[in-house]
């Protein structure tokens, strides 16, 4: 693999993430991160669309019609999301049971769209498949760390598994409700944010405003 | 597909931006998709309705409290005798084979269904099959709880759930939905175990033999009087919880499973 390929694939995931740098695709992180294992499917959906997305984008980049564009590629997103959500019915029925209607909603995850406008309908489709993967590696690091400290905080479990005995069923472990709630996700993914951009400055965007300091003279 | 440029037939000399070529990489895309979807949609519709009766047998045993993890759904449901009964008689309908019936198609299908009058659909179904199952457990003492499917219109789309009766035919033994669009954190409430459990030892008949049980505003007060017909509401949900009163006021009612549980009461119990 050559460097540039490699950038491709590693840069989402710390440097240019998807949901810590661009800030896309918050709605599914908040919402299927309460526990890990429909995380995991989550991610593993988010992967597969997103680079067959990508590559089917590439392929026909240089025949898309430049009106219809952002139709086309909602097709074919739409169509994968359709694809992936049978999948799952068929083969992980209480995983996606649980999911319900995020998988769905996968055709509305702005990385999808975005990654397809912004780099597949432009470059060819070995890179595009790259991006694809990367981005949705960017995403699942993320998701699986919110997911891990709400499972783990939130219900004392890892994978459904009991690893803080809970007060209810006798054990120490009073469990912090608020981490089973959406509000704590963006309070998790706001730390990340912060921890990522204290340990890469880079990534600090720049205000849109300064704020003028006030003297006031005296007279 | 190559890239533009490495062959240039007639297609690829089009402008990408003219009226021909958009309509036919519209219609080519829209075709190839179209065909990939319904592909996978019936490829795998097989595997998918196996896993809706599962999960629906799965649903049957919570309600019953026969759930028991180390044991496969398909064993636990051993159990549990499926009867398909004709609603307007009680009676079982020995003709149906409970293996083949399948419910909610029959609710739909003209020769088994009849249109409800719309002053009597309270549950909002405008169809009542004429044929149900309901499903007996059966236990060491012969058969025991009765559960009967019930479904009705929520706030959004139709609920449906089980609703489990002991063997006098009047006592609620559990409640469960397996399907609904209801509010999430509002009418979804409906499926929150702690709620479902105040439907436990609630009776469904009157002394008057008419369905008294409903789902009220606010909390019950358990000196009340008719507090055994009565179950709290859920605060912020007063359509869902009208609806699940009217699919209980229907299902349990003479349009329903009303003459089979007559028949159950008199009868002391399935037979």
């Amino acid at each position: 693999m050559s460097d540039s390929a490699r950038k491709i694939l590693v840069s989402p995931v710390i440097d240019n993430n998807p949901i810590t740098l661009q800030v896309l695709g918050i709605c599914s992180a908040l919402a299927v991160t309460t526990q890990l294992a429909p995380s995991v499917v989550m991610c593993l959906a988010v992967i597969v669309v997103l680079a067959v997305a990508n590559v089917s984008v590439s392929l026909i980049r240089n025949h898309m019609p430049s009106s219809i564009r952002i139709i086309i590629q909602m097709t074919i997103i739409a169509s994968l999301v359709i694809l992936v959500d049978q999948i799952l019915k068929a083969y992980a029925y209480e995983i996606s049971k649980q999911l319900s209607v995020f998988v769905g909603l996968i055709i509305t995850n702005c990385i999808v769209l975005g990654r397809a406008e912004a780099f597949a309908s432009s470059n060819k489709p070995w890179p595009s498949l790259l991006d694809g993967i990367g981005h949705g590696i960017g995403y699942s690091v993320i998701l699986l760390a919110v997911a891990f400290v709400r499972e783990l905080f939130g219900s004392g479990r890892l994978f459904g598994h009991q690893i803080l005995p809970l007060v209810t069923d006798g054990g120490w472990y009073n469990p912090n409700g608020l981490l089973l709630l959406a509000p704590s996700a963006f309070i998790l993914i706001g730390l990340m944010i912060w921890a990522i951009r204290a340990w890469k400055p880079v990534q600090v965007e720049k205000p849109d405003y300064e704020i003028r300091v006030h003297r006031i003279e005296a007279i | 597909m190559p890239d533009a440029g490495s062959n240039k037939g007639w297609f690829a000399s089009l402008p990408n931006d003219s009226v021909l070529k958009t309509v036919i990489v519209a219609t080519v895309l829209c075709l190839i998709c179209s065909v990939v979807v319904s592909a996978t949609a019936v490829g795998l519709r097989p595997l998918q309705q196996r896993n809706a009766i599962l999960a629906m047998k799965q649903e049957i045993l919570r309600v019953a409290g026969l759930d028991d993890p180390s044991r496969t759904v398909e064993e636990s449901f051993s159990r549990i005798e499926t009867r398909i009964i004709d609603l307007s008689t009680g009676q079982i309908a020995a003709d149906i084979d409970p293996e083949t019936f399948d419910f909610q198609k029959a609710s739909r299908d003209p020769e088994t269904s009849e249109a409800i009058p719309a002053r009597q659909d309270i549950a909002g179904l405008s169809r009542r099959p004429l044929y149900a199952p309901v499903y007996v457990v059966q236990g060491d003492a012969g058969p025991g709880m009765i559960i009967l499917p019930v479904s009705g219109y929520g706030l959004w789309s139709t609920m449906y759930g089980f609703l489990a009766l002991e063997t006098d035919g009047t006592t609620v033994a559990g409640i469960t939905f397996y399907q609904d669009a209801e509010t999430p954190g509002l009418g979804a409430e409906i499926n929150n175990p702690r709620w479902q459990r105040v439907w436990e030892g609630k009776k469904v008949y009157g002394p008057d033999g008419q369905v008294a049980l409903r789902v009220v505003k606010g909390t019950v007060n358990p000196r009340a009087a008719d507090a055994e017909y009565q179950v709290d509401g859920l605060s912020g949900a007063t359509l869902t919880a009208n609806g699940v009163s009217h699919m209980v006021d229907f299902w349990m009612g003479a349009q329903g499973f009303g003459p089979f549980l007559q028949r159950v009461r008199d009868e002391g119990g399935v037979t």
